[in-house]
């Protein structure tokens, strides 16, 4: 039911996360943000069993961060992301295996912006834009008909926008907001939330 | 559905005169939504060594790994290349250790005899049971389709360009009758001291 979104243009990249944290029918919360801060420029999107997402999150977003203290440096977005897959397949394989779903965005000095997309069996891959949950099935063709890698971050929220449009219409579950971060060479920014049918 | 159809994938490899091919799909998906069209599935070991793994796209990622770390320790230890014929055995080994709880991919190898530049060709099942051919072989979600394909166009001894030929008509004629795989197309042709790789502009629907 949640749905994930990653956009990445050509020195930055998008993730939006629906807000609804849902029990079963009933909608617990509307304002819940789904993002995790695993550096000072990557960004980690989570969805799935709620319990995990955090859980999983957290345990990966310390040891990122324990890494940076110990060797001095950050790790970066693509090893972030190898090593957020690493944990996520060997947990697949125990007897508590994690049931989460992400978007990896992250910043690089020398690789640029990066987008990863991963499952809860791990399997991990870059894209230049990616969608999880059911609403990637309305997203994905929107974003295969619209996306441009020279796309700019206003056209990117553009077609964001379009993307929230679409799932607010043809999804029959409510997802009326989406928390926005932008990922680009200065940090991590939080964009004003979107709301479908609001330009 | 059936887990090895899970994310789909079609990888064949054929034996040519001094020479052997290696091509595979592209396509990673979920069941049956495409998410991404330039998905890696075959991994070089060594120079003329190559091992395609088609089946559930974590375990793919899982095994190069695996594959990656115990074929380096062997070169570390023996200060040599791996065979094509041993390193059949290490996938097979890797993939026995789990025969109760297995990986699920079906591996196909490729390559030359570092000293002799034999070629050599082998697949094997997702419990790590090895089966080399003079041929051709097959894995993936496409099987039946690629084993058609193969059985008419392949012949003994051809050359590099026409071994090129074969596999890619081959591969690409079989996936269009699979809706999982497909989607784009690599083709690797293993010679002597030259590798060449190629990608191939396949149907996108």
């Amino acid at each position: 039911m949640e749905c994930l979104i990653g956009i990445k243009g050509k020195d930055f990249v998008i993730v939006a996360s629906d807000t609804i944290s849902a029990r079963s029918i009933v909608s617990m919360k509307q304002d819940h943000d789904k993002m995790f801060k695993l550096s000072d420029k990557i960004v980690m999107a989570c969805s799935g069993e709620s319990g995990d997402t955090v859980q999983f999150a957290e345990y990966i977003s310390k040891n990122i961060q324990l890494y940076k203290m110990r060797n001095g440096y950050e790790l970066s977005p693509r090893a972030a992301a190898n090593f957020t897959r690493r944990n996520l397949a060997e947990y697949l394989r125990s007897r508590t295996p994690y049931q989460v779903n992400m978007l990896i965005g992250g910043y690089d000095e020398t690789d640029g912006p990066s987008l990863f997309y991963m499952d809860y069996l791990a399997a991990l891959i870059e894209a230049p834009f990616a969608a999880h949950g059911y609403g990637s099935f309305f997203v994905l063709s929107l974003l295969d008909r619209y996306y441009r890698d020279d796309v700019t971050q206003e056209g990117a929220i553009k077609l964001l926008h379009q993307c929230i449009d679409e799932v607010q219409k043809r999804f029959i579950v409510n997802l009326p907001t989406f928390k926005v971060r932008c990922i680009n060479k200065d940090g991590i920014t939080d964009l004003p939330d979107l709301r479908a049918g609001k330009q | 559905m059936s887990i090895m159809s899970y994310n789909g994938a079609a990888i064949m490899a054929m034996r040519g005169k001094d020479c052997v091919a290696i091509a595979a799909d592209r396509r990673f998906g979920v069941q049956a939504q495409t998410v991404s069209m330039d998905f890696q599935k075959i991994f070089e070991i060594g120079p003329t060594l190559y091992v395609g793994l088609p089946g559930l796209a974590t375990d793919v990622q899982t095994i190069a790994q695996k594959l990656k770390f115990r074929t380096n320790l062997y070169e570390l230890r023996e200060n040599r290349k791996m065979k094509p014929k041993t390193f059949l055995s290490v996938v097979s080994n890797l993939l026995y250790e789990r025969r109760f709880g297995p990986y699920f991919v079906e591996p196909v190898v490729a390559g030359l005899d570092p000293n002799t530049s034999e070629p050599f060709i082998a697949s094997l099942d997702l419990i790590g049971c090895p089966m080399i051919t003079e041929d051709f072989v097959v894995s993936g979600t496409c099987s039946e389709q690629m084993y058609g394909m193969c059985e008419s166009l392949w012949e003994p001894d051809m050359s590099p360009d026409d071994l090129f030929e074969t596999i890619s008509q081959a591969l690409l004629n079989a996936v269009d009758r699979d809706a999982v795989s497909g989607w784009g197309a690599i083709v690797h042709i293993i010679e002597k001291d030259k590798v060449t790789t190629k990608t191939l502009k396949a149907r996108m629907d």
